[in-house]
């Protein structure tokens, strides 16, 4: 067990390594590098001056030695100064952070209130008109592109029927922490967390409802039920603690998409979070915060696999290999 | 004895399944929502391939102020947008890119998920522990904003360059899926006849494996044509997609970011939204006949 977890942990300093290389390389690549932008607005800097600030600043180094002074000054949390908003670009993520992490928390928390339910339905009774209806439904929402559903909920919620704001995160001029406030939080919240969370009830009824037709058939379950225990309790006791384990340990999996798996949503619904920064900072040429971005939510993706592994090989110990 | 009712089983078994085209067709023919899925896509593609029969491409990019935001009417089926240019001939043309492209990039990270799995299932041991672990790192990747990356940085962007980076992030689980596979594949006698007949690996890897796999890539491929569509428009809605000047759906659906037209335009975006959706709910549905075909213990028909 423990040296299960000690090499699955190991494996993650390559993976960071790699990853911040790679990410390295492509802010290298990317058009323009601190000085360029910085001066950009500035026509009296010549040639000379600006060779001048790259020399100070380290931009002649070679790449090793650059690459070790970027990777020394992230792991500090010091990712630069993003040159659009004129501030650090930590101080900047640390004002998008919390309205990206409630997003993705009550989207998770909604798909598995709607999909632990229907898994268990559509698993307990096999067949029935309510089984074809619920895979009917997972189909529907396995095959539809997020953008166009959201589009859609947007359209029909918000514009036609009038229930929901269009975008943001909160009203203008709410006072922070009143009632007002929290209301006015949820109503911008509802449509985005319905959308995302509708479509990504998939993996989890999937997995749910092959999982109870194949347990309900097992030796120990038909042992309970010729001991008499009742239907109900053979399913609650028996049959979902069996299946459910492995669902909780999926949660790490889902910390993979955090940023990336909002990128959509946040950008039609004017969501300020992390992924509406993203494809503003792509647009307005803001790398500093590109690259950032892209190195949290790797590391973030390898962190939460990481998590899920592990989780997983205590809960389901044929899956640990030694 | 048991051998022996296997080895009936499955000459029987081939005497019913010809071929795997046929027992698809079969599966298709015994599955109402797929034949009309079918049907259906099979419409929009031929009317959106012939196209060019009845749609006069130079007009259609021609701007003209003085017939912009026209609603639908009996000369524009669909209305205008912002140019003045029909929108039922930009959907046509948008579905015909975006299918082309989605095929692109399935046939070529099909190609390239296929090399790297069976290299890496054929010779399994060490080259098989290395190879995997890079697809394993390269999986947990944000593919999505590494594309996007990709896309604003390449310098010189085209259709063909867009192809190339989507193709590259889109082979991972193919790989993985024909290695596994392939695992297996590689203890079977066949080949290990054919290794001492002393046949030369990469045909035995391309000749005589990869035939045995073939439905199964099949099969993924028609799963992941319909998500690598939805991703390419998806892109294209972003803004980091297709060129302008290539019209695909999602450059119309990008009309919807202006809450103007997303209320007052509808006939601009709303259409091609809901193609997308079709033809996706369409193609998923022929694909999961496909994968029932292929799996004898699943088929209705």
């Amino acid at each position: 067990m423990l040296t299960f977890i000690l090499r699955r942990t190991l494996i993650m300093i390559p993976q960071l390594l790699l990853l911040s290389l790679i990410i390295f390389m492509l802010a290298k690549a990317m058009p323009g590098d601190a000085v360029t932008t910085s001066f950009m607005s500035n026509p009296n800097v010549t040639a000379e001056q600006m060779e001048k600030a790259r020399e100070k600043l380290g931009l002649n180094d070679p790449w090793y030695v650059q690459y070790g002074k970027w990777v020394g000054k992230a792991v500090q949390g010091d990712f630069g100064m993003s040159y659009v908003h004129k501030q650090p670009v930590t101080k900047l993520l640390a004002g998008r952070v919390s309205n990206t992490l409630l997003l993705s928390f009550f989207i998770l928390l909604v798909s598995y209130i709607i999909a632990i339910p229907l898994g268990i339905i559509a698993g307990r009774w096999t067949d029935s008109w309510a089984d074809k209806m619920i895979v009917t439904y997972n189909y529907f929402s396995f095959a539809t592109p997020t953008f166009v559903f959201a589009l859609l909920m947007l359209f029909g919620f918000s514009f036609i029927l009038g229930w929901f704001p269009i975008g943001g995160s909160v009203d203008i001029r709410i006072e922070v922490g009143t009632w007002d406030y929290i209301v006015s939080k949820a109503r911008h919240l509802f449509l985005p967390v319905m959308t995302g969370a509708i479509l990504s009830t998939y993996a989890t009824i999937q997995y749910l409802r092959n999982d109870i037709i194949d347990t309900k058939l097992k030796d120990f379950v038909k042992t309970a039920r010729a001991k008499g225990v009742p239907e109900g309790k053979v399913y609650t006791r028996h049959i979902l603690r069996n299946s459910m384990l492995p669902i909780a340990a999926f949660l790490g999996y889902e910390i993979t998409g955090l940023i990336a798996g909002s990128v959509f949503i946040e950008w039609i619904f004017s969501y300020p979070g992390l992924g509406k920064l993203f494809i503003e900072s792509l647009g307005g040429r803001d790398f500093t915060v590109v690259t950032a971005l892209v190195m949290i939510s790797g590391t973030a993706a390898i962190v939460g696999t990481m998590l899920s592994d592990i989780i997983l090989s205590i809960v389901d110990p044929r899956i640990r290999i030694d | 004895m048991v051998v022996l009712n296997k080895k009936e089983l499955l000459a029987k078994e081939r005497l019913n399944n010809p071929s795997f085209i046929k027992t698809i067709w079969r599966e298709i023919k015994n599955d109402k929502m797929a034949l009309g899925s079918l049907i259906l896509l099979m419409l929009i593609l031929l009317v959106a391939y012939s196209s060019p029969l009845f749609v006069d491409q130079t007009q259609l990019n021609r701007v003209n102020f003085f017939n912009n935001w026209k609603p639908p009417s009996a000369t524009n089926w669909l209305g205008t947008d912002d140019g003045g240019r029909d929108v039922f001939g930009q959907l046509l043309l948008g579905t015909r890119n975006s299918f082309t492209i989605g095929v692109s990039v399935t046939l070529i990270a099909g190609v390239m998920g296929l090399t790297y799995g069976l290299i890496s299932g054929f010779y399994g041991g060490l080259v098989d522990n290395i190879m995997m672990r890079i697809v394993d790192f390269l999986m947990v990747l944000p593919a999505l904003m590494f594309i996007i990356v990709f896309v604003v940085i390449v310098p010189q962007y085209n259709v063909f360059s867009f192809i190339l980076i989507m193709s590259s992030f889109a082979w991972f689980g193919k790989a993985r899926l024909i290695r596994s596979k392939g695992l297996a594949e590689r203890e079977l006698d066949y080949i290990n006849a054919s290794k001492t007949l002393g046949t030369p690996s990469w045909k035995i890897m391309f000749f005589e494996m990869f035939p045995n796999l073939s439905s199964l890539v099949i099969v993924n491929m028609t799963l992941t044509l319909a998500g690598n569509i939805g991703l390419e428009t998806g892109l294209t809605f972003l803004g980091f997609g297709l060129p302008a000047g290539t019209p695909s759906l999602g450059t119309l659906i990008a009309f919807a970011r202006n809450p103007d037209i997303m209320q007052n335009k509808w006939w601009v975006w709303l259409p091609a939204a809901l193609l997308i959706l079709v033809m996706m709910l369409c193609i998923n549905y022929v694909g999961q006949a496909i994968k029932r075909a292929s799996d004898a213990r699943q088929r209705l028909a």
